[in-house]
């Protein structure tokens, strides 16, 4: 569809960030009645980033949001770019460009006139404006659609307008929410790279909400994972991938098996646990001492079927080319995710194990 | 939701909220003069009666023959009750199930009664049934009475249908229940909340239904609401509290069905089907 | 499938032909309903259309003509519209701003339970109380006396002024609850989009959701129309109704059943129906002007 209209038409040259200006979050704090959807957020974002809010359906991204962009007033707590203070200001005085979940396009307008809102709102000059729809509707790629109205369009071309129109008018800061979601498997993954090109050509910060923990991982400079209204990690997709600060950042980033043990040694860097009656190495990186209770967290891919680890019965066994993933249970009824390079049937025994660099240690049992 | 704080937008705010206050008050209002004249002794030219009395209610009860005009009211409303149900829900899910050439027609059948008023159509049916003999018979304000009550089922029925999963009784057949038994067994209690709601609506409807059954009622087949107009038309002949009285007994009568009816719908439903031409 | 050998098509039975094009046992169900309703609406509307075309004395048109050169009668058409227009208009006019009000609000049922009781206790009743409420001894006058806004009792009964207040009160929720409906049928996400490119809360609403609700409100005043265009036992109870609220059923009521001329009561109901009509279809017209399409979300 829209790809194959990726003509010859060259997208306009990248523009410098039209403002220079960071954002920053203070304390911003948000309570409906008894429920608070934030409780204290702190942030700052550089001129030009893209930043990804990630997490779990009700952890606060979205709400947060919505109050940097005045949809929702706060509670508590300052938002200001650059030196000025803008959580005051109505939605419609803070200039930003917002896209959202269901495009909320203007059902009575075409594409152009969507697009063109922004612009009539600001009074700027009707020459101009078109010049500057022209080249908005090129660099989404929509100039043969200019004409049709929403209704008419597909998905992902609705998702295209609804992008130009909150890029228009050079806004300082670009927001999004979720605007991938109600798209299918494949049209997302274009859109992953349309996006982040669009964000290049323009370079204005972005802030991009999303549960989708590849989404967040493929297309930001820096995501902030949040939970229950707090940010739980910031850091670039290396550092969240590599290195999850929490038990609940690491499953959200895939780690998926998740076995409770005890440190019987420790020394440089290097501890030995004992986990589901089977003795593992691992490398840690805050001190622990002998008799701490800890948890280990492994991805699937890295708890790969050997001669040593853990011993577990398969549970469930699939082959996903190359290699075989599966489910396998450990004497104490943990439930393991696993690898394995050679076919594992249910019923059989395996010894599960990974490097000690592949397993996280977490203070404390449970969660 | 947007919050703007300035000030233009408060008093707007205020003003809009002032609106419904005043509609609000003025409606209560209107109701608490029937029910308090009722029970007066004598009101005039003070804020409250001078005093209180129930005595009215006696009299009235008498004079207007409250009970034989209550059971004529309830005989009429529960024959049209029970014959547009059975006909309105058949025909309701014939138009749900089926997609048939004159579809659209029979679909505009059933909308334009409920779309033209009844005194409209009123006129000429009311001649015709006297012509045939109807007009003023307990026969005639029924069929009157099914001109709104029938498609009114019909558009209640048809979306509730159309969400029951035909799948549910293809599987039922698959399992081997004869027509009889899936209409029994699948088909009634499912569809037992819809009809129940509609005929609620129907019979509110139906009590309060002016037009029609003063334009073909005789002195034996008046309802409540046609009695309380004509108590009304004539309220120099009686004492204005007795005409209170059959207003507060119609008033009841209608809001005990109408609080029922809400249970187990919405109250936009009663006077529009919720959003037949909005969105979707 | 078989190949048929040509000439010689396999005789389909009917009962499975009628079948495919939809029609079957269950089809056969919408019959009993669809024969009530053409036998107690439409054939009456033809016989009255005929009806009226038959007059006691003089040539087919006589029943119309005479409601036409009566100025008594020619006038309930004039008297009706009075009423019913600007009554309908107010009634819109309240109903959108409080409409955008209450969409917000969370527990709506209050307030449209409220709403609903006018509407089911209907006319008659409203009528009934409206001539005590709003009469010189009412509470009405009372209270605007002791707020010192008059200085002598308003009449607002048995004249325009007391089926205007019925039309309101009875007319107000049924308009409301329409306009309600439809308001809340508008994407809130649209109103976000609007803000977030600049457009403060005037021209939110007038580019954007003013243009989405007027095929709504158009079929609104269109329902709030015809039902107030046929108002009738207030304009008896409440107006003068050998006057200024001599309006149209009055006269098609009193020429049936009155005077028993079938054909002039035939009559006089077919223009009040033309009438009707004639004003939903220019409102209608008006509407088409307009972008008519989903105004929920966008999604494709």
């Amino acid at each position: 569809m829209t790809m194959t209209m990726a003509s010859t038409r060259d997208a306009p040259p990248p523009r410098p960030a039209p403002s220079g200006e960071a954002l920053r979050l203070a304390g911003l704090r948000r309570d409906f009645g008894g429920f608070q959807a934030l409780k204290g957020l702190d942030l700052e974002i550089r001129p030009g980033e893209f930043v990804a809010l990630l997490g779990p359906s009700g952890c606060g991204k979205t709400t947060a949001l919505n109050c940097i962009a005045g949809l929702q007033p706060l509670s508590a707590g300052t938002i200001s770019l650059g030196d000025r203070r803008i959580d005051e200001l109505p939605p419609e005085r803070r200039g930003f460009g917002m896209v959202f979940q269901s495009y909320a396009l203007f059902p009575h307008m075409n594409a152009r006139r969507n697009v063109g809102f922004g612009l009539a709102m600001q009074r700027v000059p009707r020459r101009e404006a078109e010049k500057r729809i022209d080249e908005a509707l090129a660099l989404v790629r929509l100039s043969a659609q200019a004409d049709k109205l929403p209704g008419q369009m597909s998905g992902g071309q609705q998702q295209r307008v609804a992008i130009a129109r909150a890029i228009v008018i050079r806004p300082p800061v670009v927001l999004m929410d979720e605007p991938l979601s109600n798209l299918d498997a494949k049209l997302r993954l274009e859109m992953r790279a349309e996006i982040r090109r669009i964000h290049e050509a323009i370079g204005s910060t972005t802030i991009y909400v999303t549960h989708d923990q590849d989404e967040a991982l493929s297309m930001a400079d820096r995501i902030v994972v949040m939970r229950d209204g707090l940010i739980r990690q910031t850091g670039t997709p290396e550092e969240l991938y590599e290195r999850p600060a929490h038990a609940d950042v690491a499953e959200f980033m895939g780690y998926r098996s998740k076995l409770a043990g005890r440190v019987v040694s420790a020394s440089n860097g290097r501890a030995s646990v004992e986990a589901c009656g089977a003795r593992l190495e691992v490398s840690v990186r805050a001190p622990v001492s002998p008799g701490d209770p800890v948890t280990l967290m492994v991805r699937p891919e890295d708890l790969v079927a050997g001669t040593s680890g853990v011993v577990a019965t398969v549970r469930i066994s699939e082959y996903r080319g190359r290699a075989f993933f599966g489910a396998a249970q450990a004497i104490d009824g943990t439930e393991l995710f696993f690898r394995s390079d050679r076919p594992v049937s249910t019923g059989e025994r395996v010894t599960l194990g990974a490097r000690p660099d592949q397993i996280l240690v977490f203070a404390g049992s449970g969660a | 939701m947007i919050r703007d704080t300035g000030i233009g937008s408060k008093l707007w705010r205020t003003a809009v909220w002032a609106v419904v206050v005043v509609f609000v008050l003025n409606l209560l209002a209107l109701i608490a003069t029937v029910v308090i004249d009722s029970l007066s002794t004598r009101w005039l030219g003070t804020w409250l009666p001078a005093g209180f009395t129930a005595h009215w209610y006696a009299d009235a009860w008498d004079e207007f023959g409250l009970t034989d005009v209550l059971v004529v009211t309830f005989q009429v409303v529960g024959a049209v009750v029970l014959i547009s149900g059975a006909l309105g829900v058949t025909a309701a899910y014939a138009l749900a199930r089926r997609d048939f050439p004159g579809k659209r027609a029979a679909t505009l059948v059933f909308l334009l009664p409920l779309l033209v008023p009844p005194l409209t159509y009123g006129i000429p049916m009311a001649t015709l049934l006297y012509r045939v003999g109807l007009g003023g018979s307990f026969a005639g304000v029924v069929l009157a009475n099914l001109v709104p009550a029938v498609p009114f089922v019909v558009l209640v029925m048809i979306p509730f249908i159309e969400q029951i999963d035909p799948r549910v009784e293809a599987a039922a057949r698959v399992f081997g229940a004869s027509t009889w038994q899936l209409f029994i067994r699948v088909l009634l209690p499912l569809l037992l909340p819809g009809v129940l709601a509609a005929l609620l609506l129907v019979l509110v409807r139906t009590v309060a239904m002016f037009e029609l059954t003063f334009l073909t009622s005789g002195p034996t087949s008046q309802t409540l609401v046609v009695a309380l107009y004509y108590a009304v038309f004539a309220s120099g002949v009686r004492a204005g509290q007795e005409v209170d009285v059959m207003a507060v007994v119609y008033m009841v009568t209608t809001l005990v069905w109408l609080l029922l009816a809400l249970r187990f719908v919405n109250p936009t439903q009663i006077v529009a089907r919720a959003k037949t031409q909005g969105a979707h | 499938m078989t190949a048929v050998p040509a000439g010689r098509p396999t005789a389909v039975p009917l009962r499975v032909r009628l079948a495919a094009r939809g029609i079957d046992g269950t089809t056969m169900l919408v019959v009993p309903a669809l024969l009530a309703i053409v036998a107690l609406f439409v054939y009456p509307f033809v016989y009255g259309l005929v009806l009226s075309l038959q007059p006691k004395v003089g040539p087919f048109t006589a029943s119309y003509r005479t409601f036409f050169s009566d100025p008594f009668l020619r006038e309930t058409v004039w008297n009706t519209l009075v009423l019913a227009i600007p009554t309908t208009l107010l009634n819109i006019l309240l109903a959108v701003p409080i409409a955008f009000r209450v969409r917000l609000m969370s527990n709506q049922r209050l307030l449209t339970t409220i709403l609903v009781l006018p509407v089911t206790l209907g006319t008659v009743l409203v009528a009934q109380g409206l001539l005590t409420y709003l009469g010189p001894q009412g509470w009405f006058n009372r209270t605007l006396l002791a707020l010192h806004v008059i200085g002598a009792p308003l009449k607002l009964t048995n004249n325009y002024w007391g089926v205007f207040a019925s039309l309101v009160i009875t007319g107000f929720p049924f308009t409301f609850l329409l306009t309600l409906s439809y308001v809340s049928g508008i994407d809130p996400a649209l109103e976000h989009a609007a803000a977030t490119l600049g457009a403060g809360a005037a021209r939110r609403f007038g580019r954007i959701f003013l243009p989405l609700l007027v095929p709504g409100l158009a079929v609104t005043f269109c329902l709030s129309f015809v039902q107030a265009f046929a108002v009738f036992p207030s304009a008896v109870l409440l107006g003068a109704p050998a006057g200024s609220t001599h309006v149209i059923s009055i006269a098609a009521y009193q020429a049936a059943f009155e005077r028993y001329d079938a054909s002039l009561g035939s009559a006089i109901a077919m223009v009040m129906g033309a009438v009707q009509l004639v004003v939903v279809l220019l409102a209608l017209g008006a509407r088409s002007l307009f972008y008519r399409g989903p105004v929920g979300g966008t999604k494709g």
